[in-house]
């Protein structure tokens, strides 16, 4: 394992990603103190400039603080891009590892299920279920897990079909283990890595559904999140870009970090490949 | 492939498509189900519209006084005869609505659908070809970038910069208001307008082709056939188009395919965004209005199209690719 | 004599820093006449098959060629610019790979990828090329070659798409002709069809070939001269005969030892008693195809019956696809017979429960092909070898303790138990999965194809390992193997399978020096390198 933390920490783009995370980690944990008060209430004068001594991101159309709204915003964003993310890796470790073992008829059907809902417009069907079950963070979270969880299963079904065939893993069923302790013991740990880099990307892509909802309308009304905000500044861009742009920033960098954190894992896992990128 | 064989490669194909269309209908079906109330009440209650007569008509359709399966049964039929029930809203049926607004998100969405594949095999075979250069490196960057951005703030900054800044893109519609123009000019009007929500819905798209397309050459030119190309004494050229882009733009394309669905249900925040008259903008009025029969309608659409662009990957990939036919 | 037509001298390829040692490739020189047939021999790491990309223009770009020069047709390879040597390459030296499954473009005919030889070097219009392309697919016969030419390579077989590789390289009739392991993928039959075609070219053609194998029997099949490689370095060159019979390398020496003898042993009748193990009209049927495509059964194994003596050793011998390792499987009950009945010690254990089958996993125990797969990477050897004891009762500390014991046993350092499998080579990878299966004191030992992924040398150290324990522990062993030099050194008793049936049992002087069966008689005509036994005596 120093191998692989040696590696990582070596990838520029990683370490930048896990220092900008931490950031907006910190910024959801320590919120109320690092911007106290309500989000949303009147914080200033309406639609303050940004770059203001006072509301150094501005004020949006009700006064409310950009700067507030964006540190309050983190946990949602967080909340949801990591509870949807744990509900989707379940559901698709579920699945993909009873396709990719038995094999056969269940991993066709399992399959051809997973295959449909990859296929299908997912962020439509997340809007009908936030929609019609109403828009709360539980409600939220999973629709987003329900349609994540395909791109899980497929990897895993793939990891397991090859582990299963693995001579070590035939060796476990003739020294007479069970197929819990084979699962269990034997394949899952050598499935870990991809699920784990998987993951990294997964709350991103879970981030970036939770704003794109809230952007609609469709976020929890109680909790202030940065696609509402990108979505409330939208009618008046053309007179207060600054409630639109920075919110948009924000979630463009956890984004980012995200997915630069998710490459350098796997980069670190693999070095061959890495080495064959730069050969 | 022999016509016979390519024949009975898309009868199983299309049956397929028949078959996950039917799933999309059981699913919004189920979906509605599953709320807390009854259906009626879930697509009328929060509509304020829900007079006696509107819930009656609504009971009737999804035969709510039948045992499930025939209720099922009922609402799949009347989605099969295209009956996907009344918007209240407009007091309209959601199919004629549909269908004004189905041409605006097919040329939507296969504008992007086309430029971000082709700009992303573009990228991605640049980047593979000078790995470890500048020109690598810009690729990743970009891909990094627009893979990180949400859509529809993308869109926002491009209004911004493009139409409110600049001036030169105009930032909503599809037309110009009252222009009335006709022949050429028409088609000229409606690209410019075209041209910012494209690029919007495109460009995450091509990032992440970008991404897929570097990584699946680097792949396949590792490979032994590629090696035994060198052998035979061809040029760098040659080998790059003949023996690495074809293997490894298959899965790219088929990764494509199998994505629409995503590109398609993206539409609706870009259609909301530039206020593009599509069946994507219609789900965020359905949306607003709490008009859940609308949206179940632009739901089961978008499906449907999502999985034709499939369909159309799925016979590209196939008549490239001899090996799809004996796997099936 | 004339100029050689290849004269490498002083070749010296650099492996990247933080290697085991500086150069893959060491001050490597040999010459190569027109129509001669010259040998490289080693095991893997040898660099053989280094020399044999540097030669190509070839070599990977972190493997640089630092010293020498490789002289052919009045130039020096390695002093060419890219364009100077992509001219040559194909045109007047060309190449056969190992893998001929994936050596060739999967989505692209086979015909066009022999025509792009030609069309890289500006011969002839499509139509000419394209009736080049069935001339040589004839040449190096290619059944129906009109048809062939269309074929995709995933319509062909190993042995046809080596061929077509043979025809691609032939297309452009290059003076020399760098083979790199081309048989070493394929089955015997095929193999002793391949050699005979490239002795073909040979003869009538007069080209040059450089041969890279690490087959001893290959190599006293169809060399002139013999190059022995070992660690980079060329250890010792002759004349074919002198080389085998006469080596003067010490290295030598003991590669050749190491080949295992075919020789048909006599081995004494055992007093009858009931079988330990015994396998009656056994059958398996795969079911290829899903759920919407059409379902077509794989007969892998067709009514197989076979018994074992209490201490016997059994070799399975077949070709890939004959069924033996699915065979072997039914046995462990890794894979479920469709027909038949097996019996351990009396007791008929197909159709039984898994519960009721795990006794019987103590008493049958196996040993895998693939050193790197049959382990798992994420657990220490001392936990991999007592997981069977303790899966069976056993305490654990109790188990840890003789699995100490156990790598002794098998020749490795008891230290050994507490360092994962990456640390350690091929050779002793097989040791610990012996270890593994003699953990639980196993009456019955399952051996599929356990050297057949291991060096030479390697390989008779772990069949000498096997056969002493046999003898030690009083094992029952039913031997998989592919290779019958192997099968004739361990073996008391000869099974030979052809697609899915057992064609012939006996003991291996009744199988190799009266073979009943045509199928035998095939087999045994096709081990390279029969004239070279006699001689060894």
């Amino acid at each position: 394992m120093s191998g692989f933390w040696r590696r990582f920490a070596t990838n520029r783009g990683a370490v930048a990603g896990c220092v900008v995370f931490a950031l907006v980690l910190a910024m959801a944990a320590f919120a109320p103190w690092i911007a106290p008060g309500d989000p949303w209430s009147m914080a200033g004068p309406p639609r303050t400039d940004a770059f203001d001594p006072e509301h150094w991101l501005g004020t949006d159309m009700l006064g409310r603080d950009v700067w507030a709204t964006i540190v309050h915003g983190a946990r949602v964003s967080l909340l949801v891009g990591g509870g949807a993310t744990l509900a989707a890796v379940l559901i698709g470790v579920s699945i993909g590892a009873v396709a990719g073992y038995l094999g056969g008829v269940a991993d066709d059907l399992l399959m051809r299920f997973t295959e449909f809902f990859q296929s299908i417009p997912s962020f439509i069907l997340a809007l009908l279920i936030v929609a019609i079950f109403q828009p709360t963070v539980g409600s939220i979270v999973v629709a987003v897990a329900i349609v994540s969880w395909p791109p899980v299963a497929r990897v895993v079904r793939a990891e397991f079909m090859s582990l299963r065939s693995r001579e070590f893993v035939q060796a476990a069923v003739v020294l007479g283990q069970g197929t819990w302790t084979i699962v269990l013991r034997q394949i899952l740990p050598n499935a870990l890595s991809p699920i784990v880099v998987l993951s990294s990307f997964m709350v991103a892509t879970a981030i970036l559904l939770e704003a794109a909802l809230s952007f609609l309308g469709l976020g929890d009304p109680n909790v202030m999140s940065w696609g509402f905000m990108i979505g409330s500044g939208r009618s008046t861009i053309r007179i207060a870009w600054w409630t639109s742009v920075f919110p948009g920033i924000a979630l463009f960098l956890t984004v980012l970090s995200l997915n630069l954190i998710g490459e350098g894992i796997s980069d670190a896992l693999n070095p061959r490949l890495h080495e064959r990128g730069a050969a | 492939m022999t016509p016979a064989a390519f024949a009975a490669f898309l009868a199983r194909r299309l049956m397929k498509a028949a078959g996950v269309v039917l799933g999309v209908v059981i699913v919004a079906f189920f979906v509605v189900r599953l709320a807390p109330g009854d259906p009626a009440s879930v697509i009328a209650g929060q509509s304020g519209a829900a007079d006696a007569q509107f819930m009656e008509q609504l009971r009737r359709q999804f035969g709510l006084d039948q045992p499930l399966p025939v209720q099922l049964w009922l609402y799949v039929k009347g989605v099969a005869t295209l009956d996907f029930g009344v918007s209240h809203r407009v007091q309209r049926t959601v199919a004629s609505l549909l269908v004004e607004r189905l041409p605006a998100t097919i040329l939507l969405t296969g504008t992007a659908f086309a430029f971000a594949l082709a700009a992303g095999v573009a990228l991605g075979a640049i980047a593979a070809r000078r790995v470890g250069t500048v020109a690598d490196s810009v690729v990743t960057v970009l891909a990094l970038t627009f893979y990180a951005t949400p859509i529809f703030w993308v869109g926002l900054i491009f209004i911004l910069v493009f139409a409110v800044w600049l001036g030169w893109l105009p930032a909503l519609g599809m037309f110009t208001v009252g222009a009335d123009l006709s022949g050429l000019a028409a088609v000229a009007d409606v690209a410019r307008h075209l041209l910012l929500p494209a690029l919007t819905l495109g460009l995450f798209y091509m990032a992440l082709y970008a991404r897929l397309t570097r990584a699946s050459m680097l792949e396949v030119a590792s490979q032994d056939f590629v090696r035994t190309a060198r052998a035979k004494g061809m040029r760098e050229g040659p080998i790059l188009r003949r023996h690495v882009l074809r293997n490894a733009i298959l899965p790219v394309v088929g990764f494509a395919g199998v994505q629409a669905g995503q590109l398609v249900g993206g539409s609706i925040l870009v259609e909301t965004v530039f206020s593009w008259p599509g069946v994507g903008r219609l789900a965020f009025e359905a949306l607003l209005a709490r008009d859940y029969n609308l949206l179940l309608g632009v739901f089961i659409v978008t499906s449907a199209m999502a999985v034709a662009i499939n369909l159309v990957t799925d016979i590209v990939v196939a008549l490239v690719d001899p090996r799809i036919e004996v796997e099936g | 004599m004339s100029a050689p037509l290849l004269s490498v001298s002083g070749l010296t390829v650099a492996l990247p820093p933080g290697g085991d040692r500086p150069h893959a490739v060491e001050d490597v020189g040999f010459d190569l006449a027109r129509g001669e047939i010259l040998c490289i021999v080693g095991e893997s790491g040898s660099g053989k098959s280094i020399s044999a990309a540097a030669i190509m223009g070839l070599l990977p770009r972190r493997l640089p060629a630092v010293a020498g020069s490789i002289r052919f047709g009045g130039r020096d390879l390695l002093r060419l610019g890219k364009e100077e040597m992509r001219a040559i390459r194909g045109r007047e030296i060309a190449m056969v790979f190992q893998e001929p499954m994936t050596a060739l473009n999967p989505i692209m005919p086979v015909g066009q990828q022999i025509a792009e030889v030609m069309e890289a070097h500006g011969e002839g219009d499509a139509a000419s090329r394209r009736a080049r392309a069935i001339e040589l697919l004839a040449e190096v016969r290619i059944p129906s070659p009109e048809l062939a030419v269309d074929a995709y390579p995933f319509r062909l077989s190993g042995g046809q798409r080596q061929r077509v590789m043979i025809a691609m390289a032939l297309a452009l009739r290059p003076s020399l002709l760098v083979c790199d392991e081309p048989t070493t993928a394929l089955d015997v039959t095929t193999q002793a069809q391949i050699l005979a075609l490239v002795r073909d070219l040979q003869a009538t053609r007069g080209t040059g070939i450089l041969f890279v194998t690490h087959d001893f029997g290959v190599v006293a099949e169809i060399a002139d001269r013999i190059a022995v490689m070992q660690h980079g370095r060329i250890v010792e060159i002759g004349a074919r005969d002198e080389v085998l019979s006469r080596p003067r390398h010490d290295y030598t020496r003991r590669l050749i030892a190491a080949v295992p003898r075919l020789a048909g042993r006599e081995v004494a009748p055992r007093p009858a008693e009931p079988p330990l193990l015994a396998i009656d009209g056994v059958s398996k049927v795969f079911w290829r195809g899903g759920l919407l495509s059409r379902r077509t059964p794989v007969h892998a194994v067709r009514k197989a019956s076979l018994s074992l003596a209490r201490g016997e050793t059994l070799a399975l011998v077949g070709e890939s696809g004959s069924g033996k390792s699915t065979l072997a499987r039914c046995v462990v009950r890794l894979v479920e017979p469709s027909e038949g009945e097996i019996r351990i010690g009396g007791t008929v254990v197909t159709g039984i429960s898994q519960r009721a089958f795990k006794p019987f996993r103590r008493r049958a125990q196996m040993v895998f092909q693939d050193p790197f797969a049959s382990l798992n990477p994420r657990r220490r050897v001392g936990e991999i070898v007592a997981e069977g004891p303790i899966t069976h009762g056993t305490p654990r500390a109790e188990a840890i303790a003789r699995a100490r014991e156990l790598l002794a046993l098998v020749g490795l350092d008891p230290a050994a138990a507490t360092r994962f499998p990456h640390e350690f080579s091929g050779g002793q990878r097989q040791r610990i999965g012996l270890a593994r299966a003699l953990a639980l004191e196993p009456e019955l030992l399952v051996a599929d194809e356990p050297v057949s992924a291991l060096d030479v040398s390697v390989q008779a150290q772990v069949l000498a390992l096997i056969a002493d324990m046999k003898k030690r522990l009083g094992l029952t062993m039913l031997f998989i193997t592919h290779d019958l030099r192997v099968a004739s050194e361990i073996a008391d008793r000869i099974a030979v399978m052809r697609q899915g049936e057992i064609v012939e049992t006996g003991t291996p002087a009744a199988i190799f020096t009266r073979p009943a069966h045509p199928y035998t008689r095939d087999l045994i005509a096709a081990i390279p390198g029969r004239g070279w036994e006699a001689a060894r005596g």
